[in-house]
């Protein structure tokens, strides 16, 4: 085993369903990126089993992620972990083998946001400078753009995220989550095969979105049990996506910037993808989409961010290093941004 | 629509483009909502139809009520383009940053009374941004763009109204967001009768708690 020239980060993801490793360089090379996702029985994710599951694969995530990327743990200079916005029991368990590993090895620790980690790896990997960013996945439905030292949130959801909408929907048509298949893309297959639009509520407050009541209507379709459940996920996507593409360009007007960047989870989606580019096309401005790989909660991001904080000088001290359940986006500092 | 080409491209907003034109020796603005071809063409019709048709009723019922909106001319629902007068003007948003803190506070407080004098009427505005008042400049504040607004007496629409004044603040002049809204408020309340201004307030906290990571829901 050689040791890379440049100094390396190991960041830990576990907000959510997945539990990530990835180790990046410090210039930016992501050379490993490793992760174990919970799959529930049935339901959505329970915060306790999630983290239980995140607690069992720690050890063999890590030592995958160290392996693919040809190095031993005494190589890493810096461990960054996912310290919020998240599920708690999920978070504290990252967080616990991130502080192992730090105190360990003897390097320092950094907490970074999650939501900011995902917004870093996309402009990492497309070379985005300055771009209107949509976020979306599970957990979050934000549209930000960077001014004045932090990424400024102009609209976001008013109630539920738009990939937990699709989720749940899928779930109530009885759609199952595997490994290395998340439900939204079982859902975006049927609705490629839709062709009747239903009529659904679409609901736009300002920069703002309402999903809630589309769930609730849309299932309500699915139960009277009339309609094909390839027409039901192409209505319930056309319309949600408009919603969210729609303010993304509002955004995008008001701001004046020329980038998009579309990053978490539901960026995967084709369909998405489309309608996002149509509006870069209008506005003439460059269209930036994270690949599949970094689109969902992973290691890599989360090392990312953490070296962007660590060569600005932030570090953040065992004491420090609780976790922060409700840690929202506008709250962070990015002084590497300018 | 071949008018509406010939004329000079003002703003081309996510929503509608907007031209400036002169018609029937008038300045006018054009509001067209074009078709966007990143959502199915029936949905699409269907949103610019019902936008089309109840902008210009509701900018109406506001002037009732006293706040200043621009006199629709003409509304032309089949190609979704509404013609309405020009305001000499300039954006809220662009001299919200230039002035004293006095004259901030001063505008802020006039934005709330016509919030609240709207409220009153009925109408919900539904994208509240300094980008959507103009300060004419005869110093009278115009509001504009109630495409996303509706009828509704219901504390609910009043709050999310406030709630998007609030965010639009906050992401775009961050600097005394919080100063502007408190002022905002003032101003709201000075209309409203006092238990309704206190309801609504109210509500928008409401509102705000039930966002995404939000401090304030640890003590529930």
């Amino acid at each position: 085993m050689k040791r890379p020239a440049d100094a390396l980060c190991l960041g830990v993801e576990s907000t959510a369903d997945d539990f990530g490793i990835g180790v990046v360089t410090f210039n930016g090379q992501i050379i490993a990126n490793s992760s174990s996702a919970y799959i529930p029985e049935e339901g959505g994710i329970h915060p306790r089993e999630a983290a239980r599951h995140h607690g069992a694969m720690a050890d063999k995530v890590l030592n995958e992620a160290l392996t693919n990327a040809e190095i031993r743990a005494r190589d890493l200079d810096l461990i960054a972990f996912s310290q919020g916005p998240g599920l708690g029991p999920c978070l504290r368990t990252g967080a616990t083998v991130a502080r192992a590993l730090s105190s360990y090895l003897n390097v320092p620790l950094i907490g970074v946001n999650h939501s900011v980690a995902h917004i870093e790896i996309g402009k990492l990997e497309k070379k985005a400078v300055d771009p209107v960013i949509l976020y979306v996945s599970g957990g979050n439905t934000i549209v930000s753009a960077f001014d004045a030292g932090r990424y400024r949130v102009f609209g976001e959801t008013l109630d539920i995220a738009l990939g937990n909408c699709l989720d749940v929907f899928a779930r109530a048509a009885g759609l199952k989550h595997k490994q290395g298949m998340p439900l939204g893309a079982k859902l975006e297959r049927f609705a490629a095969k839709g062709k009747q639009l239903l009529s659904l509520p679409y609901v736009v407050k300002g920069m703002d979105i309402s999903l809630s009541g589309l769930l609730t209507a849309a299932t309500t379709l699915l139960k009277k049990g009339v309609y094909r459940l390839e027409d039901l996920c192409y209505s319930l996507q056309e319309h949600a996506f408009s919603m969210v593409t729609e303010v993304t360009e509002r955004a995008l007007a008001h701001t004046e910037k020329k980038e998009i960047l579309l990053t978490g989870g539901v960026a995967a989606n084709k369909r998405l993808q489309f309608m996002i580019k149509s509006i870069t096309d209008e506005h003439e401005a460059k269209f930036n989409v994270v690949s599949r790989e970094l689109a969902a909660d992973n290691g890599a991001m989360i090392a990312w961010a953490g070296v962007l904080g660590y060569r600005c000088g932030l570090v953040t001290p065992i004491e420090k290093s609780f976790v922060k359940l409700r840690w929202r986006l506008e709250k962070v500092d990015v002084p590497w941004v300018k | 629509m071949g008018e509406v080409e010939s004329s000079r491209l003002l703003k081309k907003g996510a929503e509608a483009s907007i031209y400036v034109k002169h018609w029937h020796g008038r300045k006018v603005v054009v509001k067209a909502r074009l078709p966007k071809k990143y959502r199915p063409a029936i949905l699409d019709a269907k949103i610019r139809r019902y936008r089309t048709i109840h902008e210009p009723q509701l900018m109406h019922e506001a002037k009732k009520a006293g706040v200043p909106t621009p006199t629709i001319f003409l509304v032309d629902i089949e190609n979704s383009v509404i013609t309405m007068e020009y305001i000499e003007g300039k954006q809220l948003k662009r001299i919200l940053d230039q002035i004293s803190e006095k004259e901030r506070e001063e505008f802020c407080f006039r934005i709330g009374m016509l919030i609240g004098k709207m409220h009153q009427q009925g109408v919900i505005h539904g994208d509240l941004t300094t980008s959507n008042m103009i300060l004419e400049d005869n110093n009278k504040i115009f509001l504009v763009d109630f495409g996303l607004g509706e009828k509704s007496n219901e504390f609910e629409a009043r709050g999310v109204d406030l709630h998007l004044m609030k965010r639009a603040l906050q992401s775009t002049h961050y600097h005394y967001a919080e100063k502007c809204f408190r002022t905002v408020i003032k101003g709201y309340s000075r209309v409203l009768n006092v238990e309704d201004a206190k309801r609504v307030i109210e509500k928008t906290r409401e509102i705000e708690r039930r966002g995404r990571y939000i401090d304030e829901r640890k003590q529930k």
